[in-house]
Formats: structure tokens, C-alpha cells, sequence
């Protein structure tokens, strides 16, 4: 047991996956000698070599594009893309050949890839740097989203990312990077992909999250108690393909639910799973569904940007309204 | 090796074999195979066309004039080097061993024509241009990464290499030495587009400058010029691992695809002047001057691509169609919860 932050347990599970796997390979600017811009791979080229920790020329379409070379002829990439905002030019890549690999040659040749990218904001940076664009690859048939909000679902969660033989898009929310740390075992053990965590079971309320935003949602559900709000939290975890059961089974126990993410509302993540629950668990529901998200407006630079942020107080501030209706 | 500038060209349009012509130019038995290959994929491109106009195939992009180049590719690469084609180099996947049916699936709007039987790594052609690229690129990283002395070799049309991918393809495989040919078939077209309308630079082949590595021109319509480059390209690539381009010249003789009509952008004159110059009937004639086949052996070989063709024809048409499943079941090796549901509604309907 050793206790890391959520940056170190990325760190830890790359060098377990590489030191079971030999054809596990890490692709990426600045990912070797200099560990990454966030160091998430500091120390593995030395321990494995150039041929393992690649440092690619600066070319995001490249790197996502060799990737899909190096999967469907036996090698694992993992390659990083050094923030969100830069992964666009790689768009053609993940959706036009990673995604449709396995479809299009009838299982034939396959993709499995991790593309590792940060998101989100609040790091004070330039522009470009504290995008969520989440939902764009929800859309992708063929992909994972996954999305890790504690040092152990990232051990787990990147773990199984790896193991996965389709391509899986693992977003990490660098806001918590290093936020706080936590025991974790370095015992190898994936947690399950396509399925959410309940990490708070309450009765009033569910409210249901991912990424950073989880920090808030979690302070919210605390602070609901003060007001006899038994609040259950979720984190969907994996965006693509999102766990429904646990979401509608907790919905319709509670009755009541607000969806909160840092990304902007229309057509975000919480828009298809407001849709779901209307579909699916509409009778269940005491009070309209409530989304607290990013506005639909670009990413402000950083002297503004806590305005688009998601807050606990208007977490709370909904959570009570939907309480009250 | 190099020159960016200069076309090698040892048979001319005429027939003419200059002096200096490498030993393949005497291999007879390899010319025959080749030029039969040609008159096969001739014949099935015609054919793709017969069936794309009568409705029992969707939209197809005929490889005519280009055969040669592209079944040379085919007859010199290694069963365990890696093909990333374009879609217009049908006479390469026909020499590493996708079957004429396979092909006739594929263009005929079914995913499995790509499930090639006999090439088990090559990847299927890409559609969006140049992408492709950086497929080889990868699978020479793997490749070399397996100690395997094998190249990747990608096949593109000159309007790829105004694409981003074409560049940092080659910058890529610079960067990391790794052995991929880059074949750029040049046949003057991207769709309307004239090559000098896609290019400032005086050849393709100069654009490997960028890559930092060897550029090559060659008349993609001589046969035996054809066969020296492309082998050489494979071999150097290999032994240095290193990329190489080459930039094969030959000349659409057909519309973009079946939904394409080239006169509205070229004229009669030209595609006339151009079939002069084309690469399967200069090989026939080489083989005939110098006595391997005669004129009843042509049509002999002509005969055997028909047949060949025509039963591939037969299977394609007897093929049923997939279950509803199947556009559901390889999306992923575990299929979420979600597209099994979606599965079954489309099942119910």
C-alpha cells in the first residue's frame, strides 16, 4: 500500500501494465525524459527504453493515426495527447480508422488503443488548455469514454483501459491531478469499465456527476445535510457506453436527480442521461430533472473562467429547488 | 539512387528498350505473370463498371491506366510486409491475395470484403485520402519493434499529398527510421483537380525532401522501370530501414468512379493521346516482339481473366445478405448493455 495522488496512479499502472505486457508502448510528446508535461510518465523510459516510451515528433494526427498501425499489427499503444484542446486534428484518426477498424474488417483487425488526454479547467491556463469536450467522443460508435475521479478508479479504471481490446479515450481530470492522495494497492487489479460507482448512498436525491466536478458534488452532498437531504452521489465514470442500471435504479428509488458536469449543457453527456430517465424512469420522478453544467459558451480564459465553472453552492442551491418542488 | 527531378524509364511508350535496362527486362516468366495480372484486373474493373451501371454494385473507382504500377507493388512486396492501399490499387490487393470476389463485396456495399482471407494484416483501403499514411507508418513501428526485417508500404494518389497525414507520415517514419515506401500513384487527377492545380512543386517525388529521405520518379507504365524501382525502394527500405517515395507517373484513363463523367474537366483529345502511353499494352507488345506470347496467346490470356472473373462475379452475386446482428457485433469485443438493447429493438421491428 502506498498513498498517491491521482497523477501517480496513472504513473503506477502504466509501469505495471508495461512490466506484464512487453508489447504495451507509450506514445506521446515530451513523454520520456521529460516525463510529460504532467509527469505522468516520469521514470518510464528509463526503466524501458526509447523503443517503449516513445517521444513522437509534435503531430497529434500522428500520433493517433501510428497508433492505429501499431495496435492492429500486435503492439498496445498508449498514447498521450498533452491536453484535450489538442486532440482535434487526431478526430479523423480516432473516428474515421480506430473506432471502425474492427467493424469494417469484420473483427479481422483491431484497434486496441488508449488515447490519454487532460481535461477540464481551473489550472489557470492558457487558452486551448482547459477544454471539456467530453461528449463529442460519446458519440463515436466504437469508442470508450472513461473517466477516473480518484487516485484508485484511475489505477483501476487505466488498468482495464489497457486490457481492453477496443480503442478507450481515458480523459483525466487534471484539476484533481494531485488534489489529494489516497492508499492505494499496486496489485494489478482492473474495476470494471462500463459501470458507474455509487460513492455516497443517500434517498432524497441522487445526483450524479463525473470528472472534477465530483469534488463539488461531493461537498454538496455534505452540505445537503444540514438541510435533511439525504443526497446519493454517482459517478458515471464511463461516458461511453454510460451504466443506466445503477443511474435508473437510484433514480427510482430517490425519485429525484440533478446532473452536474463542467462541460456546456446542450447536447452534453447530461443531456442523454436526462433523456434516459425520461425514457425510462419518467413515473418515478417527484420533480423535474435539473442539470448544473458549463454554459454553452467558449471555455473563458482564466480571469473569468470560475463563471463557468460548476459550484457546490449552485449544486446545492438546485438540489434544494428539486427538493422543494 | 536519387533524383527528384528526372522520370526513370527504360521501356518507352513505343516498345523502345534502352540499353541500360536492368535484368528483369530479360525475365520473362515474371513479365508473363505480370501482364497477366494486368489483363485480370483490367478485366474486373471492366466488369465493376458493367455491374455498377446495371445496379448489382454500388459506386466503384476504376483503376484504368494505372494497373501496372500498382500489380508491380503487388508482385515485389513480401507476404509478411504490410499494405495500406488507397482505393484505386486494386492490382496490389490482388497480388497479396484479396480475392476478386472480396473485391466485388467491398465495392458492392458489404463490410465483408474487408475480411481479406489471404492477407490477414493488410489493411483495408482507406477512403478518407492520405490517412492511410500513417497506418503503414505505425505497422513499420511494430514491425521493427518485433525484430521482423519487413517493410509497410502505402499507396496514395497525387491529391493525398496535399494532406496533412501525407506529411507527418513521412516526417514520422524520417524521424523515427522506419521502412515504409510511400507510393504515390500520380495520374494526374484528384478528382477534376490537375496535379498543377495541387502543387506548386515541380514533382511529388521532391516532397520527400520534407521527410529528409530518397524521392524517385518513375514512368508507373513501364513495366520494367516500374519493377527496378519499386524493388529497389523495398529493398533499401528494408536493409537501411529507412522510407523511400516514390512517384509512379500514369494517367487516369478513367472517370474519378462510376458517379464521375472526366469530360466535363478534360478533354477526348487528351485521354486519347494518353492511351498511347498505357502500361499493359506496351508490356503485350514487349512480350510479343520478343517472341514469349503471340496474338492467340493474348486472347487466350484475355479468356482466362474472363473466366476468372466471371466466377468470381458468380460468388459475389450468390452471397447472402449479413443478419442484422452483424451490424451490431463488431463494434466491440465486449458489446455494452446498451447496443445489445438497441440490438434487440432493431430485431423487434
Amino acid at each position: 500500500m502506498s498513498s498517491v495522488t491521482l497523477i501517480d496512479a496513472i504513473n503506477l499502472a502504466l509501469q505495471y501494465e508495461m512490466e506484464q505486457d512487453p508489447n504495451v508502448v507509450l506514445i506521446g510528446e515530451d513523454i520520456g525524459l521529460n516525463g510529460g508535461v504532467f509527469r505522468a510518465t516520469q521514470g518510464l523510459q528509463e526503466k524501458f527504453g526509447e523503443n517503449r516510451v516513445i517521444d513522437s515528433p509534435l503531430a497529434e494526427s500522428m500520433i493517433a493515426g501510428m497508433s492505429i498501425g501499431m495496435s492492429t499489427h500486435g503492439l498496445k499503444p498508449i498514447a498521450e495527447f498533452q491536453f484535450m484542446g489538442f486532440i482535434y486534428p487526431a478526430m479523423n484518426q480516432i473516428i474515421s480508422h480506430a473506432c471502425r477498424m474492427r467493424n469494417r474488417t469484420r473483427n479481422r483487425l483491431t484497434c486496441p488503443i488508449v488515447f490519454r488526454a487532460p481535461f477540464g479547467g481551473f489550472i489557470h491556463a492558457p487558452e486551448h488548455h482547459s477544454e471539456s469536450t467530453e461528449s463529442l467522443f460519446a458519440h463515436i460508435p466504437g469508442l470508450r469514454v472513461v473517466i477516473p475521479t480518484s487516485p484508485e478508479r484511475a489505477y483501476g479504471l487505466l488498468l482495464a483501459a489497457i486490457r481492453e481490446p477496443d480503442p478507450v479515450l481515458f480523459l483525466e481530470p487534471k484539476r484533481i491531478y494531485r488534489l489529494h492522495k489516497q492508499e492505494i494497492d499496486n496489485n494489478g487489479i482492473a474495476l470494471p469499465l462500463d459501470t458507474a460507482f455509487i460513492l455516497r448512498e443517500g434517498s432524497n436525491i441522487t445526483l450524479i456527476s463525473f470528472g472534477a466536478s465530483i469534488v463539488e458534488t461531493m461537498q454538496a452532498a455534505q452540505e445537503l445535510e444540514q438541510y435533511n437531504v439525504s443526497a446519493e452521489v454517482i459517478d458515471i465514470a464511463t461516458i461511453k457506453p454510460i451504466d443506466f442500471e445503477t443511474i435508473l435504479s437510484s433514480v427510482e428509488k430517490t425519485g429525484r436527480c440533478v446532473i452536474i458536469h463542467e462541460a456546456a449543457k446542450s447536447c452534453g453527456v447530461g443531456a442523454e442521461i436526462a433523456a434516459t430517465i425520461a425514457e425510462k424512469a419518467l413515473t418515478s420522478l417527484l420533480a423535474p430533472i435539473r442539470r448544473i453544467t458549463g454554459y454553452d459558451i467558449i471555455m473563458p480564459y482564466y480571469k473569468m473562467e470560475k463563471h463557468n465553472m460548476v459550484s457546490t453552492t449552485k449544486i446545492v442551491q438546485a438540489a434544494k429547488e428539486t427538493m422543494e418542488y | 539512387m536519387q533524383d527528384y527531378n528526372e522520370m526513370l524509364q527504360f521501356l518507352d511508350k513505343d516498345g523502345k528498350l534502352s540499353d541500360d535496362a536492368p535484368d528483369i527486362a530479360h525475365q520473362f516468366d515474371t513479365l508473363l505473370k505480370l501482364y497477366k495480372a494486368m489483363v485480370t484486373i483490367r478485366t474486373f474493373d471492366h466488369k465493376a463498371i458493367a455491374l455498377q451501371r446495371t445496379g448489382k454494385m454500388g459506386t466503384y473507382p476504376s483503376i484504368l491506366g494505372s494497373e501496372t504500377v500498382s500489380v508491380i507493388a503487388g508482385a515485389v512486396l513480401d507476404k509478411n510486409d504490410v499494405f495500406a492501399p488507397y482505393y484505386r490499387d486494386q492490382g496490389t490487393q490482388y497480388l497479396r491475395g484479396v480475392t476478386l470476389t472480396e473485391m466485388f463485396q467491398f465495392w458492392g456495399g458489404d463490410e465483408r470484403g474487408n475480411n481479406f482471407h489471404n492477407c490477414k494484416y493488410d489493411f483495408p483501403c482507406s477512403v478518407p485520402i492520405a490517412s492511410q499514411a500513417l497506418h503503414a507508418v505505425g505497422a513499420a513501428f511494430a514491425l521493427k519493434h518485433h525484430g521482423k526485417n519487413n517493410c509497410a508500404l502505402v499507396s496514395l494518389g497525387d491529391g493525398a499529398t496535399s494532406q496533412g497525414d501525407f506529411y507527418e507520415a513521412m516526417n514520422a517514419a524520417g524521424a523515427l527510421k522506419l521502412p515504409v515506401v510511400f507510393l504515390i500513384c500520380n495520374n494526374k487527377f484528384a478528382i477534376s483537380t490537375p496535379i498543377e492545380k495541387q502543387t506548386f512543386c515541380k514533382t511529388l517525388a521532391q516532397k520527400s525532401i520534407a521527410g529528409g529521405f530518397d524521392g524517385l520518379i518513375v514512368d508507373g507504365n513501364d513495366p520494367i522501370a516500374s519493377y527496378y524501382v519499386v524493388k529497389q525502394a523495398i529493398e533499401k527500405a528494408k536493409k537501411e530501414s529507412i522510407p523511400v517515395l516514390i512517384e509512379a507517373i500514369t494517367y487516369r484513363l478513367s472517370d474519378h468512379t462510376t458517379a464521375d463523367d472526366a469530360l466535363r474537366y478534360r478533354t477526348q483529345e487528351e485521354l486519347d493521346n494518353a492511351w498511347l502511353k498505357d502500361g499493359v499494352n506496351r508490356l503485350k507488345n514487349y512480350l510479343i516482339k520478343n517472341s514469349i506470347i503471340n496474338q492467340h496467346d493474348v486472347e487466350n490470356i484475355l479468356s482466362d481473366a474472363k473466366t476468372e472473373v466471371k466466377e468470381a462475379v458468380e460468388k459475389y452475386l450468390q452471397i447472402q445478405l449479413q443478419d442484422v446482428e452483424d451490424l451490431f457485433d463488431y463494434h466491440y469485443a465486449n458489446i455494452p448493455t446498451i447496443l445489445a438493447e438497441q440490438k434487440m429493438e432493431l430485431k423487434n421491428v
